[in-house]
């Protein structure tokens, strides 16, 4: 049912941290991996091997180059999958019922034997996180791997997303957000987590992890003291060298 | 936005059927016999051609059925549930033209307003997108009654009332563009609030996740040339609303009447392409595009 | 509305069956869980058992299903019957392949094996081809490692016993601060990535020093946008303010490095520059207890870094002293290399304060004791914890052998080399040049070679030369031209024996190398090369083999193809023989067992190598009587012996699996193999665990296991003595001398201290008119030419532009959606061009490798990556520019002959749009069809 069911105490979500992801496209892939073979209809390809390949995928990295007023400009890779939004546009546009949020966790999901494609979801998702398989012709979506968190086949330890359980750099974390004391949310208070466009009002579940400042290091005259020369020549040096040799333990006789 | 056929056709077409069932649900021309026939399967091919057309863009249309349960929260389902109910009523205010000669007239009132129910739900299935926001404005909703209902008055040979209303639509259609294009920039959605990164600086896309394309270029990325627009608004508005009225100020004549109403469509379409191709999804900032 | 919902299964089946081996899609292997669905492969995903990646996987691990099924799989031997180049190809079976090349090899054999040159490329069972080439008898056998990173091994080994990657790694669980040099991937790819979030989550800092911030350098908390080719200067200025402020580790320095061993500084001496040695040939240092020379491993001795020794009317002066005098002259003050390096002098310091802070002042200790090769107690373990990593973009210079030594050294004199925090040697490494074999060339018809291909020189006498001076191998590895050339030269083989110098060969056989391609400079000359007839309308390269598993572009320029197995149809083995997939704390080994049957008719290569070998009666390839000794591969790893006890396999040895690291061979070895998830690992004891080279502990355990069989404790050269003799051989010292036109080049460049000097490339091309610097980098999600028939790593990077820096970008007013034309001394071509801020002023760049040959890889003739995609390669050339002396210089490092990619210069300018990236070559033809237009692919449908 496309009307939002009342606020669910559970958020489950992803905290994404920009600050870490080195842009591998390692949880595109295994994403893709899963959700083919596994919930729903497989992700299709088409043209896979021909001159403008294009196919279905439910994360994707985006980079962005920010020029700060100064210094150096930065680079970000910028993975993004579904936000599991609270007050979710694409659920209640959804004229079949197909597009719903589970009341349980908060889970935001396609039931594929009743959408009939109108693509009406994905235009209300201002994040581009839905994507119309060409092939299958329903829409498909980020699961947050519903099928592998409360999976009793796997074990315990891989009950977690796809896509977090392969990230190499551990820039991805899956959790409850509605919990205030869980990892993820206190990520998120330590972090200064943030929404992406906010101003949409969509409130998304997941959180992103801003980038620490950059090119920010201690001050030269700060450190000067460090570097303070013992010798100016060869010479020199062996002659401070004599010394700072018999000062150490166990030094010269 | 991309323009897709089928939701061009759909626009226009049942648009002007609808609009055109609106005034003969309101009586303002009462055929009857054969002549109602006539009237009401033009109606009928304009508002069920554009419906099924439009059911071109689906991966199932053969669910169809199932777009009609969310009537509570869903613009489009909405829109599905008026459009089967106004064809219904008018069906049988229809039928009692067409077979009894007899006009049922809260039957034509209750199904005028069902119909143009059906293109206002249409127009609130753009307008409530908050992610277009050239969309998300009074004047789409007002743009989409003005246009069934002028081209619908034409369509019923109601010559000073299109007039008018083609007129105002000119107009109401001028400060929609103008208004429309700074709505983007007025939404306060940027590059900045899409990633979150503009206290570092100013943000650029860089590199895309992928290098060829994807469903979200495809259905949400349409950039058309500054020129090619103005061009086109030009055209829209001599095809659409200034050549028939002047055809239709002219002296009657049946080929001018048919030649307004070919112009009207043709700028329609036209205005319906650009209402598509114009408007901005937000997600294209994710793509350092519009 | 909760009724409403749909009723889900949370819980459904994951797969039948999960089969755990070891990845392929680059040299890092990691361990993969295969699940299984009915017989077939359905999902892959990471082992979290496992010690590389601990169940993480890249973007190319995980695509593996599609690697895989790749339509672009050859699916039958193959003989050539168009032109060479054209892809014209008839499927032959098994038996006519093999006597067809038994037909070709048997005769070389016997009359001069030197005829075959057997190379092999992105290859993973080195000690296994190697030694089925000194069977065959040939001297010309490598790996792709000489156009890939020898300078780092090679550095590495001289100086210090180990590089980075397989050899070593960051101390990541307790380092503070990491600075990485040139890398954007690497081969260490996950645990690289696992080891920065792990720094990241612990709030350390990291460096990232490369002219191109992207990737890694993206996330590092400070970028150095260094000038290309200038790394060597930069380190070396941060050496110089290092060691003038006194900021260096003494007393590791007198302990565990060679500062101070004493120098012959006699320049009228024979022993000029080399060490004082004692009667029983040990290095000698002065004891700081006796004030008396003694041996650098003596009992108890404490070396001491200041004092001179004078004999027989000689000075001798510790190492230490030498480095004063070199780095502190204010030729390396970071004023005096600003520019050059496009670093503020400001800047330079202030790293230098830096490391200087983190490593003595945050410095840490594990409660750890251990015992050091002198017999000296220590109660714990003192931690530098500044950490480095390094790769290509250090290497891949001319220059590049000099520079990874500055590198070693700035790390050796901050104590931060083996210590906690610091960098960290992976058993069986470190493992001193010294304690590799020795190169090997002698030829005997019909016999096998005197001894291993490769190995570490130790002088001129071990060069591989003829008496009349002329290079006993085919890529002239090991002669003046590179006398450290540890992994051979690849890139030079098609273009020595086209060229006949210094002799022509009858056949090429290469393995798993895209040489017609992306792995060779100058892609166009190469293919010329390899389709070029002599007068007599023949081949001059008369026979070429390649084994490949997909149709790649080089499987085009080959007479026969042997169609591999993909790497989850096959035994492999990970071995310590080889490059092992080691940590820190653990020696590791692991294997590739046949998770599926192929459904071809294709072999692994190394099965159809043990067939090969029999039939030319090779030894160690046949019993007494005759007979194939090992009937595939998989015999092979289970039941050759290299050493007692010592096989390919270290892991459960002996018939019941109890060995470790030695043992009998266990006939059920490979299937402890696979119980234990494809890996066998044993950890380092924890006293053993740091200061590798010179803790006893280390050393006990390390013979136990089998890495080697005696102790050999050793000290890090900061001085490499072997270098010195050969700098010695071209100042005239020594039977053995250099051809004249060498001599200057190698007093140069075989400095015994790291030194820095600008790239060859910039002394012979006009540097006005190519001013700019062009690299490539590699793609995370992609592996060099072959991740592109992947249908889903294509659609991430389907093609490559250039990018641009702001500078150059706004200097030729270029927009988005423009292409240009980019010439080097060697030739130009015509690419798409895109914008980056965050990039070295004066550098651009490109993805490596995505551009593709059309007609290749089952794709497409429109494909993108043949359209839009671009290889640089057509503006490298192996040899620099003729600079009119009447010779051609190679395109590599002096000392290793590493191929500079990174050298090259380039200028661009604004070009129309064209049809399709320029040089198009012509279209070949695919011997495998076209891949299907729609996939969705799905087993447990
Ligand atoms: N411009 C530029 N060029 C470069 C570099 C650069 O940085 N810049 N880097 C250089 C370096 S370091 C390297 S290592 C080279 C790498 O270049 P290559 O060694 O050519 O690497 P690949 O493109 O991976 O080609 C390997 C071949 O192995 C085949 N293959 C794949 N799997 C199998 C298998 O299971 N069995 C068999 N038998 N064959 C298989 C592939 O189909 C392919 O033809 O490129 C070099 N070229
Ligand atoms: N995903 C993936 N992984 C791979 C491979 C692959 O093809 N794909 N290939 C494997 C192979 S064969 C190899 S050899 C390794 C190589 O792994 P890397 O060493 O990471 O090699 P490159 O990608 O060539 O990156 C070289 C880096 O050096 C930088 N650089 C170039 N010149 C300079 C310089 O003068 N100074 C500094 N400081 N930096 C410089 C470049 O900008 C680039 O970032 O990767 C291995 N891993
Ligand atoms: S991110 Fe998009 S698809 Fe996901 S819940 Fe929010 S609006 Fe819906
Ligand atoms: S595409 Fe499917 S899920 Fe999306 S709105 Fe239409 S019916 Fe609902
Ligand atoms: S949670 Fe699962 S479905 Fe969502 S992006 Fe990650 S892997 Fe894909
Ligand atoms: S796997 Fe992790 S590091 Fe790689 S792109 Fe995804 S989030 Fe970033
Ligand atoms: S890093 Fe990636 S490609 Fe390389 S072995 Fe590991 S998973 Fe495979
Ligand atoms: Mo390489």
């Amino acid at each position: 049912m496309t009307q939002l069911p009342p606020l669910s105490a559970k958020k489950l979500g992803l905290v994404i941290d920009l600050d870490t992801c080195v842009g591998c496209h390692a949880c595109v892939v295994s994403c893709k991996g899963w959700n083919t073979e596994n919930y729903g209809a497989p992700l299709s390809d088409q043209q896979a091997y021909g001159a403008n390949p294009s196919g279905t995928f439910l994360n994707r990295v985006h980079s962005f180059e920010v020029q700060p007023e100064q210094g150096e400009a930065q680079l970000i890779h910028f993975p993004k999958s579904c936000l599991h939004c609270e007050d979710a546009p694409c659920v209640t546009v959804c004229p079949t019922g197909a597009s719903y949020k589970r009341t349980e966790d908060g889970i935001v999901l396609v039931n594929e034997s009743d959408c009939i494609g109108c693509g009406l979801c994905a235009w209300a998702c201002p994040y581009g996180a839905r994507e119309l398989d060409a092939k299958e012709g329903v829409m498909k979506k980020c699961t947050l791997c519903v099928d592998r968190i409360y999976n009793e086949n796997l074990p315990e330890e891989d009950r977690q997303p796809a896509c977090v359980r392969t990230c190499p750099a551990g820039a991805r974390h899956f959790g409850d957000l509605g919990d205030e004391n869980s990892d993820v949310s206190q990520l998120v208070a330590e972090r200064g987590g943030f929404d992406l466009m906010p101003e949409q009002g969509t409130k998304p579940v997941n959180k992103y992890l801003p980038p620490r400042p950059k090119d920010e290091m201690p001050e030269f005259d700060v450190l000067a003291p460090y570097l303070e020369p013992v010798a100016q020549d060869g010479k020199g040096f062996v002659g401070w060298l004599d010394k700072a040799l018999s000062a150490m333990p166990g030094g010269a006789k | 936005m991309h323009p897709a056929n089928s939701v061009i056709l759909f626009n226009t077409f049942s648009g002007l059927g609808f609009g055109l069932l609106f005034w003969l649900g309101m009586g303002v021309i009462v055929p009857t016999g054969t002549s109602a026939f006539i009237w009401f399967a033009i109606a009928y091919l304009f508002a069920v051609g554009g419906l099924i057309a439009s059911t071109f863009h689906l991966g199932h249309p053969e669910r169809a059925i199932k777009a009609f349960s969310q009537w509570k929260t869903s613009w489009l389902s909405r829109e599905g549930v008026c459009a089967v109910f106004a064809l219904i009523v008018m069906a049988i205010y229809g039928a009692g033209l067409v077979f009894a000669g007899a006009r049922l007239g809260i039957t034509g009132f209750i199904g005028a307003i069902a119909s143009l129910g059906v293109v206002f739900t249409t127009s609130m299935i753009y307008t409530q997108m908050k992610t277009v926001p050239r969309w998300r404005h009074w004047t789409t909703p007002a743009m989409y009654l003005m246009l069934s209902l002028g081209g619908g008055a034409l369509l019923a040979g109601q010559i000073k009332i299109a007039a008018v209303l083609l007129i105002a639509g000119g107009i109401l259609q001028m400060f929609a563009w103008g208004s429309g294009d700074t709505r983007f920039k007025a939404s306060g959605t940027t590059m900045e609030s899409a990633t979150g990164l503009g206290h570092i600086g100013t943000v650029r896309a860089f590199e895309p996740p992928h290098t060829g394309t994807n469903y979200l270029m495809r259905e949400f990325i349409h950039q058309v040339g500054r020129k090619h627009v103005e061009k086109l608004r030009i055209i829209t508005i001599g095809l659409a609303f200034l050549l028939p009225v002047v055809l239709l100020i002219l002296p009657f004549s049946h080929v001018f009447a048919a030649l307004a109403v070919v112009s009207h469509i043709a700028g329609v379409l036209t205005l319906r392409w650009l209402f598509f191709a114009q408007a901005e999804h937000v997600v294209g900032l994710y793509y350092g595009k519009r | 509305m909760s009724l409403d919902q749909p009723q889900l299964d949370t819980s459904p089946a994951v797969s039948d069956e999960v089969r755990k081996t070891t990845c392929y899609m680059c040299a890092c292997r990691c361990g993969i869980n295969v699940h299984m669905k009915d017989g077939k492969v359905a999902y892959i995903e990471g082992n979290k058992d496992h010690p590389v990646n601990q169940g993480v996987l890249c973007a190319k691990g995980s695509a593996g299903i599609m690697q895989h099924n790749a339509p672009s799989r050859l699916r039958a031997p193959l003989k050539r019957v168009g032109e060479r180049g054209s892809g014209e190809f008839e499927e032959i079976s098994w038996e006519e392949a093999l006597t067809m090349a038994t037909d070709w090899l048997k005769p070389i054999r016997e009359q001069n094996p030197e005829k075959l040159a057997f190379f092999t490329g992105r290859d993973q069972s080195q000690s296994f081809t190697g030694f089925w080439a000194q069977g065959f008898g040939t001297p010309n056998f490598a790996a792709h490692g000489g156009f890939c990173s020898v300078n780092m091994a090679a550095a590495g080994i001289y100086t210090m016993g180990g590089a980075f990657w397989e050899f070593g790694q960051p101390d990541w669980d307790h380092t503070k601060l990491f600075m990485l040099f040139g890398v954007a991937e690497d081969h260490d790819s996950n645990p690289i990535k696992m080891g920065i979030g792990k720094i990241k989550e612990r709030g350390a800092r990291m460096i990232g020093v490369n002219p191109i911030r992207t990737g890694y350098n993206a996330v590092a908390d400070d970028w150095v946008g260094i000038t290309p080719g200038t790394d060597g200067l930069f380190i070396l200025a941060m050496v110089h303010c290092l060691m003038k402020a006194g900021k260096v580790d003494l007393e590791y320095l007198a302990r565990f490095t060679n500062a101070s061993v004493l120098i012959n500084e006699d320049p009228k001496s024979e022993q000029f520059g080399l060490f004082l040695r004692d009667k029983d040939g040990q290095p000698q240092v002065i004891d700081r207890n006796t004030g008396k020379l003694a041996p650098w491993n003596g009992k108890g001795v404490e070396p001491d870094l200041a004092g001179t020794h004078r004999a027989k009317g000689v000075t001798h002066r510790p190492v230490f002293h030498q480095m004063a005098d070199r780095y502190l002259s204010d030729e390396y003050a970071p004023e005096a290399v600003a520019d050059r390096c496009g670093i503020p002098a400001q800047r330079i310091r202030a790293l230098a304060a830096d490391l200087a802070r983190v490593a003595f002042d945050e410095a840490i200790e594990l409660d750890r004791p251990w015992t050091d090769f002198r017999g000296k107690k220590h109660d714990k373990m003192v931690g530098r914890p500044v950490s480095f990593h390094a790769m290509r973009g250090i290497s891949a210079h001319s220059n590049g052998f000099q520079t990874c030594r500055a590198l070693h050294v700035l790390q050796i004199i901050l104590g931060s080399v083996e210590v906690p925090g610091g960098m960290r040697f992976k058993p069986p490494y470190p493992k001193p040049a010294t304690a590799h074999p020795k190169p090997h060339g002698k030829v005997t018809p019909g016999a096998a070679l005197d001894g291993p291909h490769l190995g570490y020189t130790q002088g001129p006498e071990d060069l591989l030369l003829h008496d009349d001076g002329s290079p006993k191998r085919i890529d002239k590895a090991y002669t003046w031209e590179n006398p450290m050339s540890a992994h051979g030269l690849m890139h030079m083989v098609i273009s020595n024996a086209h060229a006949g110098v210094p002799y022509k060969i009858d056949t090429l056989f290469m393995y798993m190398a895209n040489m017609s391609w992306n792995s060779s400079m100058n892609t166009g000359g190469v293919t010329k090369m390899l389709t070029d007839k002599d007068e007599n309308g023949d081949y001059v390269i008369p026979h070429i083999i390649y084994s490949d598993a997909y149709s790649s572009e080089m499987v085009a320029y080959a007479d026969l193809i042997f169609p591999d197995t993909t790497y989850l149809e096959r035994h492999d083995c990970i071995s310590l023989l080889d490059r092992p997939i080691c940590e820190a704390d653990g020696v590791a080994d692991a294997i590739r067992w046949p998770v599926v049957e192929p459904d071809r008719d294709v072999r692994g290569f190394q099965s159809v190598l043990c067939d090969l070998g029999a039939r030319l009666g090779m030894p160690g390839f046949v019993n007494e009587d005759g007979s194939q000794k090992y009937q595939d591969y998989a015999d092979y790893i289970t039941n050759h012996i290299r050493r007692p006890g010592v096989g390919p396999l270290a892991g459960f040895r002996n018939e019941d699996g109890s060995g470790k690291g030695r043992g009998d061979v266990n006939p059920n070895q490979i299937q402890n193999y696979i119980d234990n998830g494809g890996f066998w690992l044993e950890h380092v004891p924890e006293n053993a665990s740091y200061y590798k080279p010179f803790s006893m502990d280390y050393q006990d355990w390390a013979v136990k296991m089998g890495f080697y069989d005696a102790v050999q404790p050793y000290i890090f050269q900061l001085y490499v003595e072997p270098l010195r003799k050969f700098q010695a051989a071209a100042e005239g010292i020594g039977e053995r001398q250099p051809p004249e036109h060498l001599r200057e080049r190698l007093k140069v460049t075989m400095d015994p201290l790291p030194i820095w000097y600008g790239a060859l490339e910039d002394d012979q091309v006009d540097l006005d008119e190519y001013p700019v610097h062009a690299l490539t980098q590699r793609p995370m999600a992609m592996y060099h030419s072959w991740g592109t028939q992947n249908a889903w790593l294509r659609q991430i990077h389907g093609h490559n532009p250039l990018y641009v820096p702001t500078k150059i970008w706004e200097a030729n007013g270029f927009a988005e959606g423009d292409w240009a034309k980019v010439s080097s001394a060697h030739g130009s071509i015509v690419v798409p061009v895109a914008h980056q801020a965050s990039l070295n002023a004066n550098t651009v760049w490109t993805w490596n490798a995505i551009g593709k040959r059309k007609g290749a890889w089952a794709l497409d003739e429109g494909a993108t990556e043949a359209t839009k995609g671009f290889l640089l390669n057509h503006l490298i050339h192996e040899l620099l520019p003729p600079k009119g002396d009447g010779l051609r210089w190679a395109n590599s490092d002096p000392v290793t002959g590493q191929a500079a990619w990174f050298d090259l210069r380039v200028k661009i300018e604004k070009s129309a749009v064209p049809n399709e990236a320029q040089p198009a070559m012509p279209a070949i033809k695919s011997p495998v069809g076209k891949g299907p237009s729609e996939l969705d692919w799905k087993v447990g449908k």
